[in-house]
């Protein structure tokens, strides 16, 4: 692998209940790249997050950097309020060290006093941003987000990618990001993998995210098929 | 104070808080109730060790270890809800049990009978019950993140199926113990019941897990104490002090 790429995706197909989900997929990451994976709703892009962090069974080649170390930050957690949890117990599920703990929510701008709040208690914004926290407990090189703005009003929006893209200056993380948000790839992404099963377009988003590849990607994806068997 | 009841309270304080504390964790799994249908399984097992006089928990085991199985091939074979299970399950249990158990000896096998333990039987559970807690503690934060997410817990390179394996095996004993205290119909609630009222005014997953686990032990010793005093038996009355103590947490509930 070249010097500076950190995941190599070759050839990338997965199957899931004999459906597939993605086909013939190939895209390269750089250090210190921010990537969006675009697409509508159903086109895998969860599903490609996950093959890539090793959950899911899948054919080709998914080649990370030796040692890169990845933080996680899922979709949502539709359980975790079920359970008495404060948000020091649910960094101690990681294995964070207090300290550790302190550091990282100073970081996404919580007080310390934050340590023995109810995670039941937060709103939508905050658990996000606890979420994105955890995913920084290790000190990742890469950070994986699902879809961070689910659920979140939109001046929350807003904070969380400002937030995001302060992260990745500062840190200097490689950041993956499932959205179908066009606006936050322009704002915020180096590289888009544009992704309805197959790749639809692959580069930067002001070379790549054409009228035609768009529509290609959102309008017209029940014909394109169609058209393919 | 007489050596029978002391003996009986004991083994009530041990069998009570590790099943409130198991039920803290099979609670944040949605799978409480699962320790009801498993319960009822016994009944044949405890009516055969009721007739032959041999231990409760010995009779249960091997049915409990049937149901987990029975569960597993439920969950992973078909597509069916948990309540069909139960009340295919439930149903077996009993009618297999009234089949053959005469009703005069029922009640034991119903709603279990702690205040005729033996020495040797109270110094099996206790042993048990201390290395079943010591078990908890063990995988307690990695079952906790796994009930939140298993992609996180996988992401963390948590074995999943190792870590389920170990939890079904522990409700399996957990259940075998009870059924001696409260009977393969209460069992369900000798889990639940302290975890849900934990539940209700905990900030923390310690305060939840200890939480639960008091409760379990008040519950059990109020119940033997009371059922010495009045002569009532002891399993009904165990879970109706659990009950109790549940809706006065409602009172907290946050």
């Amino acid at each position: 692998m070249n010097k500076g790429i950190i995941l190599k995706v070759t050839n990338l197909n997965v199957v899931l209940d004999h459906q597939i989900i993605i086909e013939n997929l190939s895209f390269e990451v750089k250090k210190g790249d921010v990537l969006t994976i675009l697409g509508p709703n159903g086109a895998g892009k969860s599903v490609l997050l996950k093959t890539l962090l090793g959950l899911l069974p899948y054919q080709g080649q998914i080649e990370w950097a030796k040692g890169i170390k990845i933080g996680y930050v899922p979709q949502r957690l539709p359980f975790i309020k079920d359970i008495p949890l404060s948000i020091k117990d649910f960094f101690d599920l990681k294995k964070s060290s207090e300290k550790e703990t302190k550091e990282i929510l100073d970081s996404v701008g919580f007080r310390e006093d934050f340590l023995r709040k109810k995670i039941g208690d937060l709103s939508s914004g905050q658990f996000q941003r606890i979420l994105i926290a955890w995913g920084l407990v290790g000190n990742p090189q890469v950070l994986l987000f699902d879809e961070p703005t689910t659920g979140i009003d939109m001046s929350g929006e807003v904070t969380i990618y400002n937030f995001l893209a302060k992260l990745q200056k500062e840190m200097v993380l490689t950041i993956f990001l499932v959205t179908h948000d066009l606006s936050v790839v322009y704002k915020f992404s180096t590289h888009v993998v544009c992704l309805n099963r197959q790749s639809i377009c692959y580069g930067p988003p002001q070379e790549v995210l054409t009228p035609g590849s768009l529509q290609k990607l959102y309008g017209g994806e029940v014909k394109y098929y169609q058209h393919q068997h | 104070m007489s050596r029978q009841f002391l003996l009986s309270l004991v083994v009530g304080i041990f069998i009570g808080g590790v099943s409130g504390y198991l039920g803290s964790l099979m609670l944040s799994r949605r799978m409480a109730l699962v320790a009801g249908p498993l319960g009822h399984l016994t009944l044949p097992g405890i009516a055969l060790a009721v007739m032959y006089g041999f231990d409760v928990s010995l009779g249960a085991f091997p049915f409990v270890i049937f149901g987990i199985v029975l569960i597993w091939l439920f969950e992973m074979r078909t597509k069916l809800p948990m309540e069909a299970l139960t009340a295919i399950v439930f149903a077996s249990g009993v009618a297999i049990t009234f089949l053959f158990l005469p009703i005069k000896q029922a009640e034991v096998a119903l709603v279990g009978d702690i205040s005729k333990v033996k020495f040797e039987e109270a110094v099996i559970s206790v042993i048990i019950t201390i290395f079943l807690s010591v078990v908890i503690k063990k995988i307690y934060r990695k079952v906790v993140l796994i009930n939140i997410s298993e992609e996180l817990a996988k992401s963390e390179e948590i074995d999943i199926k190792k870590y389920n394996l170990i939890f079904l095996g522990l409700i399996a004993i957990i259940v075998a113990l009870g059924v001696k205290m409260v009977g393969g119909l209460l069992t369900a609630a000798l889990v639940a019941i302290p975890a849900s009222a934990a539940r209700n005014f905990s900030h923390n997953l310690s305060q939840y897990a200890l939480g639960a686990m008091i409760i379990g032990i008040v519950s059990s010793c109020s119940g033997i104490l009371y059922s010495e005093l009045t002569g009532f038996a002891s399993g009904p009355l165990i879970i109706l002090a659990s009950t109790l103590i549940f809706l006065i947490s409602m009172i907290f509930k946050r």
